[in-house]
């Protein structure tokens, strides 16, 4: 292998770790603060990035049927249990928001206004979706245990990817890149569409680090997810930072399906492997620190991208496999005996 | 359940299948629903009873599927010897997979899980050895006396056969010492830990118990079907799996049957109609079990099983004589010493420095008001914490730095402030639960039910153990259905079962009425005869005063006085430090 | 009219009352307190008037009955607790623990909040000095002092403070009860749960005697501490006064 490949290779790596990078953070967040473990954030990812894709062909996006329909449960199951401004509350969030998504995207696409309006109705479209999961399948769990969570996770993620299927069906779908343009560094060639993922990943980190330093409400989530008791005693509404912490994570995971829909083809259950590399990562961080979990993302992405070159048919096999070490180490670091339940 | 109940099923199984004019459709279904529910059955022990999770069972069953096609296809030896062969594979694979996992909290295993069913099922796709994604075919059938079982009317008897011994071999090892340990992992490990039971072996033998179920399950599915491929054992069955369990009923054996056959005839029917729906294409099945299983969390977390039938209780045979009784160390050794013990959390010092010395034969009483570091001294007396500084020593030997587990061992029981029971077991397994150690039966040798006469002599120690607290009538009672203070005075009967001669008690008399406190202080006393060395943490002065022989009294995490209760009330330290002095 | 009343409060946990129809009230501008023994239900009690647990009777605040009103809207309306758990955020900062404790007025800004926060350091100048450390690596009686000084930061009409004495040295458990009483001056009302009952009653107007869920003595706080029956509630009947 000469150095050309060898760059080649950690560059892919970089580009892709940053990408997990982003997922991990969302998981890690979702954790933090609600003990799911967001199994369907891959969904996201895939949905996010062929809405991107086929906003090419200028027709509205297909995915407004999935977010409508499940903004039109998630009301009809809190509708029973809210009422008065509770209500009202629960009707803007499922009903009056994403119907005006709807109606501003089906107006906007057509107009064909170019990539970076894509972008955005793409991430308008799809990232309200994990809010109202949770609002479906996470909130009336809320006092169970990390594993019925887990489980309910991953009975999410079996619906939706099927859902998934049903809305764009199984043909894959390949987005126009932000850039054309190529930078050239000395031997190193940056393709834009790379510069454009990595420098996105920075500002959204550096975004959620301002968010969390800087602002109350950022503080007040931070807070909620420390000490939940403490959080409702200064009168923090808790109850809401897991609708905030899924935003978050919708947000997140909306925008890194766009950076990735121009690297890849993606088909609607290609977001699933993602996630799950974002998993790897945030287990390395033992789902609670942020920055080990960033520097395990483009460890992975890394691993990844000299195991596609070296074994391409064994490349989800050792990603995968990295897990064991690193449960292995978290193991014998862990000590303490106490109640699951 | 009775052995006439068995025979009744194995009979309908033999004879069933080959009912006239029954359409082998039907055969088909019930051999899927069979093989499924013996998968079922495994993470019925494994999610239901031990508080685990697996999203694999479809992968150990990949495994033992392909180790049997391999040997059979490649190596031409018989069906009957893929059995041996993949059990063993599996077991080494599950055993690989556990020691790894087991020992971090549930949901990495469950985690664990996911990675490694993905890989798995990319390894199949890809290795020239399996075949890739073709898989391997042509595996042979079964076959008995020369003659090859091909008609699936014979699979569907050997699938009800194994699915039949699966339930017993079940039944029986949750029936025993260990299966009263899996149970405990469920809302009891800590209370189990502290009468010696291995936690990490309890959670081994579930985890490898429902892998062998699904070896069970690959090999008939292999020699079956007799084509395999990877697309039978991906992440999406691993799922369906969990679901059968979670659906029928997760803590209940019959619950795997029942989810098995919901979830496979839905599955089957979903197949028939939803293209119809939705056209042709689309996997609408998985949709359809994705809502299901939160939907049935959300609504019936203990699944359908409850819902259709009675919670029966379990009976157990009692022999005559209980287990034998421990000899005491002789009377005014000393049992249990602490010296210099310290304890911090952060910037707050719970413990400064306690030290005392407790005999055999000694009621000492650890009093000081709400605050003073009890709690935490206690702790670090059993073993659940351990001191930054200083020596716990027990029956002179240094146990500093020992887990709970350890402690047990050597002679040390103890109860807890907030009763810790097994909520899925009645009143006298959880006593039965404190003899853990005093029994030896191995799981297979439970499975074959070799430890009835042992497990006899354990119900009656426990039966003994709670006749002399005064709980004799609750026996069978669910044991979280007791008020708080009986909860404790089982905690005490948990205790003594496991035959100690040191015993620390942690406010064993709150929330007792004023007849059993007496109880409870006559029974203490009893116990100081015999030899017993007893450490009572107690804030119900009247209580303690009257029944101590000796008072150690803490407060800032330091001894302030110690003596005989009449000296110590006297104290001016004392009187202080539990009314405050003004400020 | 009372500042708090609570109207026969029953609070039941796993079938057990821990609270069984206590009723008590705290008057503006004084200090109320309730004493009792370990075990006796009074974290409990201050859980149920503060809405973190679900209870049964009624708790009136400044007129209105609030008892079906979730925590934060407790809080908006004047209500703080220091619990005996402290509750700190422990991996945040000194400085961000106070800045959440005025949440509820979040829209004043930030030069109001540091405001308040240069008022708090006054009463509790070791604060200031730690300002940029993490609430976790305070020490126990620092961390009492950081839990009442987020409290304050929301400006309550009604401190309700969980055992502010436990597990703290004597010298600090003087300083923070002087803190208490500086607060009542400056017209802070407070519940003051204790169990160090001479303190308490020392610092209180009026008192309630809690035991095993009820509460079996009130009054002005003068005649309690002379009751013969508060010494034998701590020590055990058998204990003759010394």
């Amino acid at each position: 292998m000469d150095s050309s490949i060898l760059l080649a290779l950690i560059q892919d790596g970089i580009v892709s770790g940053a990408i997990y990078a982003l997922l991990a953070l969302a998981l890690v967040l979702v954790f933090a603060v609600t003990r799911t473990i967001l199994i369907p954030v891959g969904e996201v990812v895939s949905f996010a990035a062929l809405t991107y894709a086929n906003l090419d062909n200028g027709k509205p996006p297909a995915v407004l049927i999935l977010l409508l329909g499940l903004g039109v449960a998630a009301f009809l199951r809190g509708a029973i249990f809210s009422r008065g401004r509770a209500l009202i509350q629960l009707g803007v969030e499922t009903l009056i928001v994403p119907g005006t998504i709807a109606f501003a995207a089906t107006l906007l696409a057509p107009l064909q206004l170019g990539v970076a309006m894509n972008a955005v109705i793409a991430i308008a479209v799809v990232a309200p979706l994990c809010p109202l999961l949770y609002r479906l399948a996470f909130a009336p769990l809320a006092e169970a245990s990390v594993l019925v969570l887990l489980i309910a996770a991953v009975g999410t993620h079996l619906a939706i990817s099927g859902l998934g299927l049903l809305v764009f069906g199984p043909e894959g779908a390949r987005g126009v890149p932000f850039s054309d343009a190529v930078v050239q560094l000395g031997p190193i060639i940056f393709p834009g569409q790379a510069i454009c993922v990595l420098a996105a990943t920075l500002c959204v980190m550096g975004g959620l680090w301002a968010f969390f330093r800087f602002t109350l409400a950022g503080a007040a989530l931070r807070a909620t997810a420390i000490n939940r008791r403490g959080a409702r005693l200064v009168g923090i509404p808790t109850e809401n930072a897991g609708l905030q912490a899924f935003w978050l994570a919708g947000l997140i995971a909306a925008g890194s399906g766009v950076l990735i829909a121009p690297l890849t083809t993606v088909y609607y259950d290609g977001g699933f492997l993602i996630g799950l590399k974002g998993f790897v990562a945030a287990i390395v961080g033992g789902l609670a620190s942020y920055p080990a979990a960033a520097l395990a993302a483009i460890l992975v992405g890394i691993v990844e991208s000299f195991s596609s070159f070296w074994a391409s048919a064994f490349k989800e096999v050792i990603v995968f496999a990295g897990i064991i070490p690193v449960l292995l180490w978290r193991s014998l670091r862990h000590v303490s005996v106490e109640d699951e339940e | 359940m009775k052995p006439a109940i068995w025979l009744a099923l194995v009979a309908a199984t033999l004879v069933l299948p080959w009912l006239p004019g029954l359409p082998l459709f039907w055969v088909s279904l019930a051999c899927q629903i069979g093989i499924s529910a013996i998968i079922a059955v495994g993470l019925v022990v494994l999610t239901g009873v031990a508080g685990m999770t697996s999203f694999a069972q479809a992968s150990l069953m990949g495994i033992s599927a392909y180790t049997t096609a391999l040997i059979t296809t490649k190596l031409g030896i018989s069906p009957w010897l893929g059995l041996p062969a993949a059990m063993a594979v599996t077991l080494v694979v599950a055993f690989a997979i556990g020691s790894i996992t087991l020992r971090l909290s549930g949901h990495y295993l469950a985690l664990g899980t996911i990675a490694w069913s993905v890989s798995l099922y990319y390894l199949y796709a890809n290795l020239d050895l399996v075949g890739r994604n073709d898989g391997l075919t042509g595996i042979p059938p079964l076959s008995l006396f020369g003659q090859k079982l091909i008609d699936i009317r014979f699979s569907a008897q050997i699938i009800g056969l194994s699915l039949i011994g699966g339930m017993i071999a079940s039944l029986h090892l949750l029936d025993s010492r260990w299966g009263r340990a899996m149970r405990s992992l469920r809302g009891g490990a800590v209370a189990a830990a502290s009468v010696g039971v291995d936690l990490g072996r309890a959670r081994m033998l579930a985890f490898v118990f429902a892998a062998l179920m699904a070896a069970l399950a690959g090999w008939l599915f292999a020699h079956m079907q007799r084509v395999v491929n990877p697309t039978s054992f991906g992440l999406v069955a691993g799922i369906q799996y969990l679901l059968m369990a979670v659906m029928g009923g997760a803590a209940h054996l019959p619950g795997a049957l029942l989810g098995a056959t919901a979830v496979v005839l839905v599955n089957n029917s979903l197949q028939d109609w939803l293209p119809f729906l939705f056209g042709a294409g689309v996997s609408a099945e998985t949709i359809v079990f994705g809502v299901a299983l939160v939907l049935i969390l959300q609504a019936a977390p203990a699944g359908l099983w409850p819902v259709i039938a009675p919670r029966l209780s379990r009976s157990h045979r009692v022999a005559e004589t209980a287990l034998t009784v421990q000899t005491m160390p002789k009377l005014g050794a000393v049992a249990l010493r602490a010296s210099g013990l310290q304890r911090r959390f952060g910037g707050l010092v719970a413990v400064a420095d306690l030290s005392f010395t407790l005999y055999q034969g000694e009621l000492l009483g650890l009093i000081g008001p709400n605050g003073a570091g009890k709690s935490t001294s206690f702790n670090l007396l059993s073993g659940a914490d351990h001191p930054d500084a200083g020596r716990v020593e027990l029956a002179g030997q240094d146990v500093t730095g020992c887990t709970p587990q350890m402690m047990a061992r050597r002679g040390l029981a103890r109860s807890f402030q907030h009763a810790r029971l097994v909520p899925s077991l009645s009143v006298i397994e959880n006593v039965a639960l404190g003899a853990h150690l005093r029994g030896h039966a191995s799981p297979l040798s439970a499975i074959l039910r070799r430890d009835r006469d042992e497990e006899a002599h354990i119900y009656a120690e426990a039966a003994r153990q709670l006749a002399r607290c005064g709980l004799a009538d609750l026996a069978d009672h669910n044991a979280t259905s007791l008020a708080l203070g009986q909860q404790r005075i089982v905690e005490i009967a948990r205790a003594l079962a496991a035959g100690p001669s040191v015993l620390l008690l942690d406010e064993p008399a709150a929330g007792l009425r004023h007849g059993e406190k007496q109880s409870l202080a006559a029974l203490l006393r009893q116990l100081r005869d015999e030899g017993m060395a007893i450490l009572l943490v107690e804030h119900d002065m009247e209580f303690v005063m009257s029944l101590a022989d000796n008072l150690v009294v803490m407060d800032f995490g330091t001894v302030i006085a110690t003596g005989k209760p009449s000296d110590v009330r006297r104290n001016p330290a004392v009187i202080e430090a539990y009314l405050g002095g003004v400020a | 009219m009372s500042l708090l009343e609570a109207r026969s409060v029953s609070v039941a946990y796993r079938g057990v009352r821990a609270v069984e129809a206590v009723s008590i009230a705290v008057e503006h501008g004084e200090i109320a307190s309730v004493i009792g023994p370990n075990g006796a239900g009074k974290t409990s009690l201050l859980a149920a008037l503060m809405g973190l647990i679900p209870s049964d009777g009624a708790v009136i605040f400044d007129g209105v009955d609030i008892s079906r009103l979730p925590t934060e809207a407790r809080v908006a309306r004047g209500l703080a607790l220091v619990p005996e758990s402290r509750d700190l955020f422990a991996t945040m900062t000194v400085r961000e623990n106070l800045a959440l404790g005025a949440y509820r007025h979040r829209s004043e800004g930030a030069a109001a909040r540091r405001d308040a926060m240069e008022q708090n350091f006054m009463l509790f100048p070791r604060l200031k000095e730690r300002v940029d450390q993490l609430a976790g690596t305070l020490s126990g009686g620092e961390r009492q002092m950081l839990a009442m000084a987020r409290a304050l930061m929301g400006r309550p009409r009604l401190l309700m403070l969980d055992e502010p004495s436990l597990g703290l040295a004597p010298l600090i458990v003087r300083d923070i009860f002087c803190i208490i009483a500086t607060l009542r001056d400056s017209g802070v009302s407070i519940l003051l749960v204790e169990q160090n009952a001479r303190a308490a009653l020392a610092l209180s107007a009026h008192a309630s005697v809690l035991e095993n869920g009820s509460v079996t003595l009130s009054g002005d706080s003068a005649t309690l501490s002379a009751d013969q029956r508060v010494t034998e509630l701590y020590l055990g009947a058998a204990v003759q006064a010394v």
